[in-house]
């Protein structure tokens, strides 16, 4: 009971860090329908971001209180100008063109993230400072720290920070008018073009953040961290029912669950045919199965397939 | 070992008519003379039997070796090509098809299968090339299928992210097929795979044909060359049947081709298991040309390497894909021997290295490609048409 | 259309033959009557492992000078030797393309490569060119078992390893029952399968067998199933990238057993990333600890000196060089047909180990030595394997 009790806390704190990054992924997707696939490199470079500023403000002295927020903010805004960027350089000049186009140099810009951040970062993993001392809590003698505890309510926070945003405010009802319909919504006086750069630069703070605590949690960072984590985000979102923000963090958390289960169980329920091996197959999985099945997601509205 | 000039003439022969088949002389003759285009042909052809004797006289045997590979990548992309530039599926997981072709050989070709079924195969199975080759391309056909059947209904991007969980999913569970039976030998990969032999003639060891002494590598040049060929024939035929040209109206509309009467579903579905077929051939082909096959071999970043070649040279067109095929299979070994002497000669040290270089140049082109020249470098005149116009088609 | 493949097809010819632009190296000029013998050298030296594989090439390029300057004497001549450093990239592909490279050189003898993955396709090419191949540290037993007589290692493989560390984790440490975790690569694969082997000889039980992979750092969900099943020690077959995370995560489970590991872990780096949680770490290295090997001490002194910090194999390539060349010498003759059989049943005293070979090429005894993690540092407990290797 104690290790299943350890399992769903070891799902939640993984499915929480995929439903942050896939908070990013479901907004560009819901405004632009479009797979944002540099995005867990984005995540990545939050981190690194985070630990180089981290580092180097802990080196000058400035006590660690002030330089953790310090350092979150140069992650966030150095995210924001990088998702700013891609979105002028790599998307726009390709938003009429057909739908592959656009897949194709996202495909391109995470290449070429990921190995400007090994020149720059270099192939070693990073630590983390150990700034908070992270301490352990019992919950029904499974254990849970300080920054998994952050992490999980954060997410929560985020995601309910994001739906205010989108259904209260001026800039929400933009958004949700150029997701409707990009045309009308120009044609009703929204600049297009700024909420689309604003959906961006909103994402990659989101992915700046979601980098931070990953790297708090495990205490490391590294250039290839960013690829399969966007990958299961991805899944995350596809499962919630991609575009729909409630759905990232069901889905997210769904398959935060699924995984450290699947992993923690195959072996016994299998008799030992599969094991913890297979691990990283459950998302792919999911993936197929929902897209196929139901592609629409476990709370979209949206049919998500059209020829 | 013996002398068989009769099976090297037959061989070249063959690889001759084919050749001439593909080169479709009629096409050259209005374009550029019926002389001239003779002398093209004959021209090309001597230059590509005598590549292999060039290369090695100037740059050396390990050459050879390289454009050997490249072979295998042109195979490759223009398998691929299929999938993506005829029928406009974007398959992110190609390179799985590769390797369930290599996997195929490597098992039916080694003593391999001996460990884990020493009763029915003493000394594993080998059976011989012209059995495996055949065998591994439906298998991978068949995989294609697999892979085709669940995903029909998806729209261009999801149907990318899903090849790519299923190219992982092949991948790891190549992996992770050691136990309980021991099937692929895990990430140690299988070893000691029977050469590729044909006609009685060992491809492994030089061979004297005429009293020309030719290498291993070279006849495995040959060997590819021919393949190659009717790789391209195949392309070429397909691309102007009945069958190429419903995969084209899919790809440019595919409710107005379903309108047209075509079925979409066989015809995708098709698509898949040519292209996976011409993978599962190369990967045999590749399997005992190396005589060792890993999982490693099969990352994502090979699959996403195919596509750069084919979006690099044009999708849909086969000329700039063979093009895009031989940049980027010998770029790597250009870069390997090009960048980092330079490096030291100019900074005293290793700045970039060639790989992340390489990567870089494969993520650059794919950006600038898609933004400045999404038709190719060497663009199909169709392909061409379809994605230059389509903004203008779309703010209309 | 085909006016078009025709021509791209000839532009593509033009492309290979004019890429490159690099013939194989000429022989070098050397002093009247003097020699030059070829050595080949593979290592990955760019990409992930280039640290590991740099250091295999200065390990073997010291072994070279210190050749030269010893002024070695061959079928009356003085011998030059000179070293082809080749990159492999860590990739069995340009593995084979450097092994045939390295052909076109007229190599005499080939030290590499560093991974299994690269040693074991490169093989057939040596084998098939009757090229001498010593990898200095590709450990998978298949790459002798092909049956190649050019192929030898001068490190212990992964059932030598595997062995002895099933041993001492039953026999020493006293481990009853045992998980075990690999990283799904080929190093792990060999050895986590020939620990399992020794652990349950010896009467231990394996309580469990986990996975994970040589990208991941979340290992919760595996350790969380490892704890379930409440064992003694856990044993990791993998590198040190991971390795670190891993301690640190079983400490913030409250996991209280043994942590233990092959050389993958015997790295400064895995205490740097496991914190104060490596304390207590075992890890295995093959060899004998240098300072207790005649010549290691001296080894180690200058290579640290002209180099950098020793990171794995340096020694092991060091010592494959001088057992090379003392076959070459005890043959008198640099032909790979004929030292080969000196080589074979060579003794060599080199700074790892007494280095014999078996029928297989394979190390004959092989030693391995403990290391534990004891105030932040590495330090050596015990030797085993073969004691005998160990004296002087």
């Amino acid at each position: 009971m104690e290790i299943f009790l350890q399992q769903i806390i070891n799902g939640l704190v993984q499915g929480s860090v995929y439903a942050l990054v896939a908070l990013g992924y479901t907004m560009v997707y819901g405004i632009l329908g479009l797979i944002n696939f540099a995005h867990g490199e984005v995540v990545m470079i939050g981190a690194m971001l985070a630990i180089s500023s981290l580092t180097a403000l802990l080196g000058i002295g400035v006590p660690p209180l002030l330089a953790l927020p310090l350092s979150a903010g140069f992650a966030m805004l150095g995210c924001m100008a990088l998702g700013y960027g891609i979105e002028r350089i790599a998307y726009r000049p390709l938003r009429h063109a057909p739908r592959l186009a656009p897949l194709i140099t996202a495909i391109g810009v995470s290449i070429v993230l990921q190995n400007l951040a090994m020149m720059v970062w270099g192939r070693e993993y990073h630590s983390f400072p150990q700034l908070i001392a992270n301490s352990p809590h019992s919950i029904g003698g499974a254990i849970i720290n300080d920054i998994q505890i952050i992490i999980f309510i954060l997410a929560l926070a985020i995601m309910a920070g994001l739906m205010l945003l989108v259904h209260r405010t001026r800039l929400g009802r933009a958004m949700r008018a150029v997701a409707e319909n990009q045309h009308a919504a120009q044609l009703m006086g929204v600049d297009i073009n700024r909420v689309i750069s604003v959906t961006f630069m909103l994402g990659s703070a989101l992915a700046a953040v979601a980098g931070m605590m990953v790297s708090a949690n495990y205490g490391l960072a590294h250039y290839y961290m960013g690829f399969l984590l966007g990958l299961k985000a991805f899944t995350a979102a596809v499962l919630g029912g991609i575009g729909n923000l409630r759905g990232a963090m069901l889905g997210g958390l769904l398959l935060g669950l699924i995984e450290s289960l699947g992993a923690g169980y195959i072996g016994d329920l299998s008799g030992g045919v599969f094991g913890s091996n297979y691990q990283d197959v459950f998302a792919f999985f999911v993936l197929i199965a929902v897209l196929v099945f139901r592609p629409s997601g476990l709370l979209g509205e949206r049919i998500a397939e059209r020829a | 070992m013996s002398h068989r000039p009769l099976c090297g003439s037959l061989r070249f022969g063959l690889l001759a008519t084919l050749l001439r088949g593909f080169y479709s002389v009629k096409a050259l003759e209005f374009v550029s003379g019926k002389h001239n285009a003779r002398w093209a042909f004959w021209l090309l052809l001597a230059a590509l039997l005598l590549l292999p004797f060039f290369t090695d006289a100037l740059l050396g045997r390990g050459w050879v070796r390289i454009v050997d590979f490249a072979m295998l990548y042109i195979m490759l992309a223009l398998g691929l090509n299929i999938v993506v530039g005829f029928a406009g599926l974007l398959d992110l997981g190609y390179i799985a098809f590769f390797a369930v072709g290599a996997y195929c050989y490597a098992l039916a070709g080694s003593p391999h299968l001996a460990l884990a079924f020493p009763m029915a195969f003493p000394d594993g199975v080998h059976l011989s090339f012209w059995m495996i080759l055949p065998l591994a391309a439906l298998l991978a056909g068949g995989f294609g299928v697999l892979l085709g059947a669940p995903t029909l209904r998806l729209r261009g991007d999801y149907l990318a992210i899903v090849t790519l969980g299923f190219g992982e999913i092949i991948r790891i569970f190549l992996n992770n097929l050691n136990a309980p039976v021991n099937l692929t030998n895990g990430p140690q990969g299988i070893s000691r795979i029977d050469p590729v032999s044909v006609a009685d003639v060992r491809l492994s060891v030089t061979q004297e044909i005429f009293g020309i002494s030719l290498p291993s590598v070279h006849l495995y040049f040959y060997l590819f060359l021919a393949f190659t060929a009717l790789v391209i024939f195949a392309s070429q035929r397909l691309e102007r049947s009945r069958i190429g040209r419903a995969w084209m109206a899919i790809r440019e509309d595919e409710i107005a081709a379903s309108a047209m009467g075509i079925n979409t579903r066989n015809l995708k579905l098709l698509a898949f298991a040519m292209g996976a077929m011409f993978g599962g051939a190369s990967g045999a082909l590749f399997a005992g040309f190396q005589g060792f096959v890993s999982p490693e071999s099969f990352s994502l970043m090979e699959s996403i390497m195919v596509l750069c070649m084919v979006v690099l040279g044009g999708m849909g067109n086969i000329a700039g894909v063979i093009l895009g095929g031989v940049l980027l299979a010998v770029l790597p070994e250009v870069l390997r021997h090009g960048v980092v002497p330079l490096q030291q000669a100019l900074f005293g040290k290793t700045i970039v290295d060639p790989e992340s270089l390489r990567m870089l140049l494969f993520g650059g082109a794919l950006i600038v490609m898609m933004l400045y020249r999404p038709a190719g470098l060497l663009p199909s005149r169709v392909r061409r048409r379809e994605l230059d116009t389509d903004e203008i088609v779309e703010t209309v | 259309m085909s006016f078009h493949s025709a021509r791209s097809l000839l532009f593509a010819a033009i492309v290979l033959a004019l890429a490159g632009c690099e013939k194989p190296a000429t022989p070098s000029q050397n002093t009247p009557g003097e020699l030059t013998v070829r050595i080949g050298a593979s290592a990955p030296l760019t990409g992930p492992q280039a640290h590991i594989g740099k250091d295999n090439e200065s390990g073997t390029r010291m072994a070279i000078d210190d050749a030269n300057a010893r002024g070695i004497f061959i079928g009356g001549r003085r011998i030059h030797f000179e070293l082809i450093s080749e990159d492999d990239q860590a990739d069995p592909k340009t593995a084979t393309i450097v092994a045939q490279k390295l052909v076109d050189n007229q190599v005499s003898g080939v030290i590499g490569h560093l991974n299994s993955g690269t040693t074991i396709p490169a093989s057939r090419i040596y084998s098939d060119n009757g090229i001498v191949q010593i990898s200095p540290s590709a450990t998978a037993t298949a790459y002798t078992a092909q049956g190649f007589k050019t192929a030898f290692r001068v490190m212990a493989n992964d059932a030598q390893q595997g062995r002895v560390l099933g041993e001492y984790a039953t026999r020493n440490l006293g481990a009853k029952k045992i998980a075990v975790i690999d990283d799904r690569t080929g190093y792990g694969q060999g050895l986590a399968d020939e620990f399992i082997k020794a652990a349950q000889a010896n009467g231990a039980q394996i309580v469990a067998h986990e996975y994970t992979n040589d990208k991941a750092y979340d290992f919760t969900a595996v350790l969380t199933a490892v704890k379930g099943k409440q064992p003694d020690l856990l044993f990791y077959a993998g590198m040190d990238p991971q390795a670190g995370p891993m301690a640190k995560q079983l400490k913030s489970l409250a996991l209280k057993l043994k942590f233990m590991m092959g050389d993958g872990g015997y790295t400064p780096q895995f205490i740097k990333l496991a914190g104060d949680a490596a304390e207590g770490s075992y890890a295995s290295l093959p060899g004998v600890p240098l300072n207790k090997m005649p010549g290691g001490k001296e080894f180690e002194t200058r290579f640290v000196a002209r180099y950098q910090p020793i990171q794995l194999y340096a020694p092991y390539c060091y010592d494959a060089v001088n057992v090379m060349i003392a076959a070459m010498q005890k043959a008198d003759s640099v032909e790979p047909a004929n030292y080969l059989a000196a080589l074979a049943g060579i003794s060599h005293d080199g700074v790892t180990a007494k280095i014999q070979f078996d029928e297989k090429g394979d190390l004959k005894g092989g030693a391995i030595t403990l290391y534990q993690v004891q105030q932040g540092k590495w330090q050596p407990l015990e030797t085993l394997g073969a004691a005998a290797a160990a004296a002087p």
